[in-house]
């Protein structure tokens, strides 16, 4: 990654006479950006990479409608790519022409959010769940009967994440509905199920889990695979993250080029380049999840390769969040703030 | 009006500009921004359209039902009352606390006075943030309070007194915070106290309880009053220590307009209930205003 003061410095070498360096502007999630992958880009290309972060896709959506331009490369989340394609955000770019194109699983060529392939390119996905901890815990994860209607062991002991989004969802897989339902009664059915857990709960938090399943302040917490998997590593061997029988909740973050993007060539390079199962290996092992590119997995760390959290089971279903109409979206904040009132 | 009283005036215009030109940036703007966002119709996708709106406060009473019919709905209410209960039982607990430490550091000779006003001030130093997660940590299962109850066989050695992700919890998180901001204006009112008027009132055979009620609390008030309103505005608007103290199981006024804009992506009515807030702090420092009135008055002689 570019050093600011170093940027500085060659802008001044530019003054001085030198060819201005090409540049690439990338606004992506805190984080997120291996460092390796970018060196490897910037040595190999000699373009200059700029990495601007962003902390949700709320965010990154306001700055891109109150036309923010100058990033080439923006990295949304699965249900917010269908949003910016819908609100016109984003620029088409010919992505099955590029040469590594090929190296993309089938299973994510054409995605729901992006039918044909028009605008994004695979970069990360995994899911959420819950974790769990294997020794102060009785249960195996199989269901999120577990999670919904926690037993005795559990209850006061249970973290659950501070924003709906996952977790109506969840309660959506459990309870057998749409998700994005704009039925009032599917509404009241996945409230009751809030209700009921409610007692259970010791907090609403994303953050924290690891730190808490490690101390045993709670033993069961809403939890994302990549995270759980540092958790498991580096925290306690006993967190496990469960893969419940009704199935977890995806997301998948891809790389677009937003309207008004300055550098569109490098945008297509760098997007060509991640498409590298070399190249995404490092973004991989850097960031603990996985990536869509066929190949990969010999270049990842063994850790990761063989890691529980990284390969889910054949048999769990795994659904992607959408974007909810406006109906839909008003349920979902109507049952959550009804459930904290 | 003379020319040069004209000039006169036109040079103190010119030398509050800055002043103004800082309110009205920095305060003036964002302010009537929140307001036209809260009469704006919202973007479920974040954002606002520019069409003229009342839902957002609408929204803060009623609700739809399922047929479509505009129903009461107390779920915002209950926000803003339990708000304004922990807001107004923090202030108290800190009128109390604030009133004893800076009774103690007035009646310690100057040099002394001036270290421990300025101890007061150092937790100011650290972030908000940072002293907040001390909080879970002395208040969570097996911490510092936990530990002593422990090594006496008092709990189990899996046991908890179970303070943390309470109302309590929340309670001392918001004293905790605001509690300098009590004491200081305290202790800046009794600091002009002229102790020969309490000398005066032993010499006339009051007691002590008698001296306190009668002297130094009419002259204390126009400190404890800026005091209350220092720790009380804040507090109502609080969600760092709801969030992190309470475990967030319970929506308080900062946490709801957190909500709205960050998860809910409802701007307008995150910005109408952030007007609804500023009415309840106007409405206080009101009140702030005719109570220092009266003290003023009381105070006189």
């Amino acid at each position: 990654m570019t050093v600011r003061i170093l940027a500085a410095g060659a802008a001044l070498a530019a003054l001085a006479g030198a060819a201005t360096a090409e540049e690439l502007h990338i606004y992506n999630w805190t984080d997120y950006t291996a460092p390796e992958l970018i060196e490897k880009f910037e040595a190999e290309t000699g373009i200059d990479v700029i990495v601007d972060t962003y902390d949700t896709n709320e965010t990154l959506l306001a700055k891109l409608k109150s036309g923010a331009t100058g990033y080439d490369i923006v990295v949304p989340s699965q249900h917010f790519v269908k949003i910016m394609i819908q609100e016109g955000l984003l620029q088409k770019i010919d992505i099955k022409s590029m040469p590594n194109y090929a190296n993309v699983d089938p299973r994510w060529k054409n995605p729901p959010w992006d039918p044909n392939q028009e605008y994004s390119v695979p970069w990360q996905w995994g899911s959420a769940s819950f974790s769990y901890r294997a020794d102060l815990y009785s249960g195996k994860g199989e269901s999120l009967k577990e999670f919904f209607e926690p037993s005795e062991e559990v209850s006061g002991r249970l973290q659950v994440f501070a924003s709906p989004d996952e977790v109506y969802n969840m309660a959506n897989l459990y309870l057998g509905l749409p998700f994005c339902s704009e039925d009032p009664e599917d509404a009241k059915k996945v409230l009751a199920l809030f209700q009921a857990q409610k007692p259970h709960v010791l907090t609403y938090s994303s953050e924290g889990m690891n730190d808490r399943l490690a101390t045993g302040e709670v033993i069961m917490a809403t939890h994302w695979n990549g995270y759980s998997l540092v958790g498991r590593r580096e925290a306690n061997p006993n967190i496990i993250y469960a893969y419940p029988k009704e199935g977890i909740v995806g997301w998948f973050d891809s790389l677009v080029v937003p309207v008004g993007a300055s550098n569109v060539e490098a945008a297509r390079k760098f997007m060509n380049f991640v498409m590298d199962p070399e190249n995404i290996a490092l973004q991989s092992n850097f960031a603990a999840y996985s990536n869509g590119i066929m190949g990969s997995e010999k270049y990842m760390d063994e850790a990761l390769r063989t890691a529980p959290e990284l390969n889910p089971p054949a048999d769990v279903p795994v659904k992607f969040g959408e974007a909810c109409s406006a109906e839909a979206q008003k349920l979902i904040e109507r049952v959550w703030t009804q459930l904290l009132q | 009006m003379s020319e040069v009283a004209v000039i006169d005036a036109r040079r103190r215009w010119l030398a509050l500009a800055p002043a103004y030109l800082v309110i009205g940036v920095f305060m003036v703007i964002p302010l009537m921004i929140m307001v036209a966002i809260s009469f704006m119709e919202q973007n479920v996708y974040g954002g606002v359209f520019r069409v003229f709106s009342t839902d957002a406060y609408t929204q803060f009473l009623f609700q739809r039902d399922f047929d479509g019919n505009l129903v009461f709905n107390p779920a915002y209410l209950v926000i803003l009352g339990r708000s304004v209960a922990l807001a107004a039982a923090a202030t108290a607990i800190c009128v109390a606390v604030g009133f004893s430490v800076a009774w103690f550091i007035v009646r310690q000779p100057p040099r002394r006075r001036n270290l421990l006003v300025f101890l007061i001030t150092i937790p100011f130093w650290t972030n908000l943030l940072v002293r907040a997660y001390a909080w879970v940590i002395i208040l969570g299962r097996g911490g510092v309070i936990d530990s002593p109850f422990r090594a006496l066989g008092l709990l189990g050695p899996d046991g908890t007194l179970g303070l943390l992700y309470t109302n309590t919890a929340i309670l001392i998180g918001l004293t905790y915070t605001y509690l300098p901001l009590m004491v200081l204006p305290i202790y800046a009112s009794l600091e002009k106290l002229d102790f020969r008027l309490v000398e005066a009132a032993s010499d006339l055979y009051a007691d002590k309880w008698w001296t306190m009620r009668q002297v130094v609390l009419p002259l204390a008030a126009p400190g404890v009053i800026a005091g209350a309103i220092l720790v009380f505005v804040p507090a109502l608007g609080d969600f760092i220590s709801p969030n992190l103290l309470g475990g967030a199981k319970r929506l308080t006024l900062g946490s709801l307009v957190q909500f709205q804009f960050a998860t809910a992506r409802n701007w307008p009515f995150g910005a109408a209930v952030a007007v609804i807030l500023l009415v309840f702090v106007m409405a206080s420092l009101a009140l702030y205003v005719r109570l220092t009135r009266k003290a003023g008055k009381a105070g006189q002689p």
